[in-house]
């Protein structure tokens, strides 16, 4: 519909225009631009054509860090939205202690990664951490810099304490905005605590847990930081991901070409998975089209 | 199904109420019927809603206790308290289906699996659902998710009350109706105590046998819709029910007289010496026009045709009346009118006065 | 004066607006009837300039206004929806029309407090809006509509949200303040009641077609089809099938006179409509046809009692004075007076229209 016939109003979305062309669409054509080419510095190119994304798609080092990515993501995500839920649950709906518990679970998200990543390198610290001094006094024999299981819980633990409490604030926000009159009727029907969940919280929490799921996926499959701040990738390769292997090759290894089309390949997959997700999620459940009657 | 009893009830959203402001719920002392419709009526903020929250379980009130069936349970929490109530906004449960709505209140409480089926089949039958039985619940029309919030409630045969929150609020107007005569329908076949909240005089009258008027946290009336519209108890019912409203005119008692300024009016009963403000109240359908000198003149400032009749708005003495014109009626010249005397009520402080003889 | 020439409005393939064209004066107040979907909203926003009409004309004192954006165009609206800048005060509420004008304070001050004692909002002026009920919220975007000093306000179902007595007292006042004003004032309703009660003109739509648009008492009594009837009848009309033989009206059990304007009409079926409130539950003067039917409801509005009657395909309904309580399924006598009959031909055009006393046209 026509809603209005001042043209002006274009000019008003050149602001946007501009800064999204500089934030992102210049960035990206600059990088399909490497990923087509060969660079030996110098401003020296040579056209590659697609030669980068075959050895890409050909490399068993990059499919290893994208399954290291992907273990990852499921694990994140089994802890976080489960567990977000459960804490959004048990958070008080009124009362002083509201703002008490929001605040606190406001904290972690402050937080910038790399802060978070030392915190947790310097606290799992046998010599001088406090959680690896306790371990390794327990017996326990904790040692992230070595032990490759070690790692691994490390930087979930890391990321669970760092990013479920964005799950726990959105879940809250879809839980306090359920009217009254639901509880109060489930109240009146008899319904147990976990009907109650089952069949009222949950199905009016979908919506934001949508979006809870996408963002901790997109968020936990771009994991760079941790990893990159408590081991530097290691012990071995084995906490390599997808971002880590991309970093070492264009800076560390200085191959231009081959990180761009990886970075490429790597942005597809996450909008793949993301559409797919989004797809399935919304469609779950949802109405099917009212057939239309006389 | 019980009979509830308001034991001089009274609440105050303040901790320590102290004057009768305090209170958004004065004293209410009555006993309302095993299997009455009952309809709680007022405008916004007259304490109907917190009446009604009392009677749920929502509220522990201040003052006074709630008795379902002679048994105390103004401490019991809803759930205990075996009621059902329909809200003004539908409340369905979207993941399930019609059926499963339905079943729900009864798995719940461990009804066994066959009894549950032929309930359910029985009562979607009862609320005309037969064709969506399987479909999600979210996909209907309001009027239809109200349906099945009400069928929630009637599924379970020992209810000890239903209770209505402005149930029609979202409804589309020519649905009303239909709803309307639905519910007063399943009200004579399943013989529930049903309490209905609204501010809507039609959704009052046309649902309930009795008629509880609210005003400013007061119960001023509770009668049959005939009571409230040839004597209304309290100035403010006779303004709330009908349109218009009734005319209120203060005037001067002498016996079986009414003095307004000049004029006097025979009332047929005779009045005792009232000391508090005296009000005359007389509907705008039974001010006749007339050409008899005893009449009463009036001025006419505007008279609105309002198709099956017409509304003529004047003074009478100064005081504003309004009267109502049949059809085929007119007005006359320096027309007078008369005011119908068995249809005249007195009020003393706003309160109805009793006259004898 | 606003007028509207073929004014039609197409989305995709459905015409929300056909064909409709009205001419509006100043310091009028036309009101647009219909049922929901009828297009009353749809009309109002072409009117307002938030729409641009597929086909037809729109001219402001004789200049085609198409494609004029709503900014300059001098027009308030009103929506059903209590639309006011939640943080504002009344008083600031009322005045932001004059604010973005630019005008003195005094002047502002003035007219705020003037709109506001004749909205009754004066001792509300230094709440907030949030603080207030349903019908002050809505009292103050009418009284914001009147400062604007509009040369055309549009109200869209204002009192929709209101309590039924409050929108009584307003259904009253309003016309006067309109009328004082000066502007062209369309005013959109579902209800008869709430035309009859403005008064004015009013429009009667049906699906995008302006059926019939005049004086409304005229356009109410008489509807020049059965579609107009219809729209503009509250409780609905009762129609009726029946048959003209040997110059008499044959319907339901009974035989009654043709009324006079409708007996050049030829042999053959025609419909019958009659109000509720001209079927009665007693014997008049004795003229009247009675027919037996059983009662299928009952309902009661305080000082009336509907009574809706059915009987296999035809279904009545009876308004009548004071209360009653029927008993349901129990038969009744109906007695109807074929001098309030509206009869309507085989193309459902009016032929004849209750007979009606002078005054009461006036």
């Amino acid at each position: 519909m026509d809603k209005t016939y001042n043209n002006r109003a274009w000019l008003l979305v050149i602001p946007v225009f501009v800064l999204v062309a500089l934030s992102a669409i210049i960035p990206i054509m600059t990088v399909v631009n490497y990923s087509v080419q060969d660079t030996f510095g110098g401003n020296q190119f040579f056209w590659a054509g697609t030669e980068w994304f075959q050895d890409v798609l050909r490399s068993e080092r990059f499919w290893n860090a994208m399954s290291r990515n992907l273990v990852f993501s499921v694990i994140i995500l089994a802890i976080e939205i489960p567990l977000g839920i459960a804490i959004a649950l048990a958070m008080p709906r009124k009362g002083i202690w509201v703002p008490v518990c929001l605040v606190l679970m406001a904290l972690p998200l402050l937080i910038p990664w790399n802060v978070v990543g030392t915190i947790w390198q310097i606290f799992g610290r046998a010599d001088i951490g406090l959680m690896g001094y306790l371990l390794s006094e327990l017996g326990i024999n904790y040692n992230y810099a070595s032990n490759v299981l070690d790692a691994w819980v490390t930087i979930i633990i890391m990321d669970v304490w760092h990013w479920t409490s964005l799950v726990v604030l959105l879940c809250y926000a879809g839980l306090v905005s359920i009217p009254d009159a639901y509880y109060q009727a489930a109240r009146i029907d008899g319904a147990s605590r976990w009907s109650v969940f089952r069949y009222i919280q949950l199905p009016k929490l979908r919506g934001v847990l949508i979006i809870a799921f996408l963002l901790r996926f997109m968020d936990s499959f771009m994991i760079y930081t941790e990893p990159f701040v408590l081991t530097g990738g290691g012990p071995g390769n084995s906490t390599t991901f997808t971002s880590i292997d991309l970093v070492k090759q264009a800076v560390g290894q200085f191959d231009l070409g081959p990180a761009a089309a990886m970075s490429l390949i790597y942005q597809l997959v996450v909008l793949l998975v993301c559409y797919v997700f989004y797809t399935v999620m919304t469609n779950v459940g949802a109405d099917k089209p009212v057939e239309v009657e006389d | 199904m019980a009979r509830i009893t308001l034991d001089k009830i009274a609440h105050s959203y303040l901790p320590s109420p102290k004057s009768d402001a305090d209170f958004s719920l004065k004293e209410i002392d009555h006993d309302w019927h095993d299997g009455g419709a009952y309809a709680l009526l007022g405008p916004s903020g007259c304490g109907k809603t917190t009446l009604l929250n009392i009677i749920s379980g929502l509220l522990t009130p201040s003052k006074g206790n709630i008795l379902f069936d002679g048994e105390n349970v103004t401490d019991l929490p809803t759930e205990l308290r075996n009621i059902a109530q329909v809200f003004q906004f539908p409340v369905i449960y979207d993941t399930m289906t019609v059926a499963q709505n339905l079943a729900f209140p009864l798995a719940n409480r461990h009804v066994a699996r066959d009894e549950i089926d032929r309930r359910v089949s029985e009562m979607i039958e009862i609320l005309d659902l037969g064709d969506k039985a399987d479909r999600k619940a979210r996909g209907l029309t309001a009027d239809e998710k109200q349906k099945i919030s009400l069928g929630r409630g009637l599924v379970r045969h020992d209810v000890n009350a239903i209770l209505f929150d402005e149930p029609l609020t979202v409804i589309d107007p020519h649905m009303k109706w239909q709803l309307r005569t639905k519910l007063k329908e399943l009200h004579r076949q399943l013989g529930h105590t049903m309490i209905y909240v609204t501010h809507d005089q039609t959704e009052a009258l046309t649902f309930a046998d009795k008629v509880v008027v609210m005003y400013e946290g007061e119960v001023v009336q509770i009668g049959t819709p005939e009571d409230l519209f040839d004597r209304p108890a309290h100035t403010f019912v006779g303004y709330f029910i009908g349109s218009p409203g009734m005319n209120v005119i203060s005037c001067e008692l002498d016996g079986k007289k009414a003095r307004i300024g000049e004029s006097t009016i025979s009332l047929g009963k005779a009045y005792g010496k009232d000391t508090g403000k005296i009000e005359l109240g007389i509907r705008p359908e039974f001010v006749k026009f007339t050409n008899k000198k005893s009449g009463l003149p009036f001025q006419v400032e505007a008279v609105e045709n309002i198709g099956r009749f017409r509304i003529a708005r004047g003074s009478v003495e100064g005081h504003g009346i309004t009267a109502l014109l049949q059809e085929g009626e007119v007005v006359p010249d320096s027309p007078r009118v008369a005011f119908e005397k068995d249809r005249i009520n007195i009020y003393s402080d706003s309160h109805i006065v009793e006259g004898k003889g | 004066m606003l007028e509207l020439v073929n004014v039609g409005k197409k989305v995709g393939n459905i015409d929300h607006i056909s064909n409709v064209s009205m001419k509006l004066e100043r310091g009028s107040l036309n009101v647009l009837l219909g049922p929901t979907l009828s297009g009353k909203t749809s009309l109002m926003r072409l009117l307002a300039g938030l729409d641009r009409p597929t086909s037809g004309d729109i001219l402001m004192d004789g200049e085609s206004v198409v494609g004029v954006p709503v900014q300059k165009r001098n027009v308030a609206m009103v929506y059903q929806q209590f639309i006011n800048y939640p943080a504002m005060t009344v008083y600031e509420n009322i005045a932001s029309p004059m604010r973005v004008a630019k005008r003195d304070r005094a002047e502002v001050d003035r007219r705020v407090l003037e709109a506001a004692e004749l909205m009754k909002m004066t001792p509300y002026l230094d709440r907030t809006v949030l603080n207030l009920s349903g019908g002050q919220q809505q009292r103050t975007a009418l009284a914001r509509a009147l400062v604007k000093d509009a040369g055309l306000v549009l109200l869209d179902e204002p009192l929709a949200n209101l309590d039924y007595k409050l929108r009584e007292e307003l259904r009253i006042e309003l016309p006067r303040i309109f009328a004082e004003t000066g502007a062209i004032f369309v005013y959109a309703t579902t209800e008869p009641q709430e035309a009859l009660l403005l008064g004015g003109d009013t429009a009667t739509l049906h699906e995008g077609r302006v059926t019939q648009f005049g004086r409304t008492i005229d356009v109410y009594n008489q509807p020049g089809d059965l579609l107009t009837a219809q729209t503009f009848s509250d409780p609905p009309m009762n129609v009726v099938p029946a048959e003209i033989r040997s110059g008499k009206l044959h319907f339901l059990d009974a035989v009654a006179p043709l009324p006079t304007p409708a007996s050049n009409l030829p042999e053959g079926s025609c419909k019958i409509g009659f109000r509720p409130h001209h079927a009665a539950l007693t014997p008049g003067n004795g003229n009247e046809l009675k027919i037996d039917l059983p009662v299928a409801a009952s309902e009661i509005t305080g000082s009336e009692t509907f009574v809706h009657l059915e009987d296999g395909q035809s279904r009545l309904v009876v308004l009548s004075h004071g209360i009653h309580n029927m008993k349901i399924g129990s038969t009744v006598s109906v007695y109807l007076d074929p001098r309030k009959f509206f009869v309507f031909d085989s193309a459902d055009q009016l032929v004849a229209a209750p007979v009606l006393n002078q005054a009461e046209v006036a």
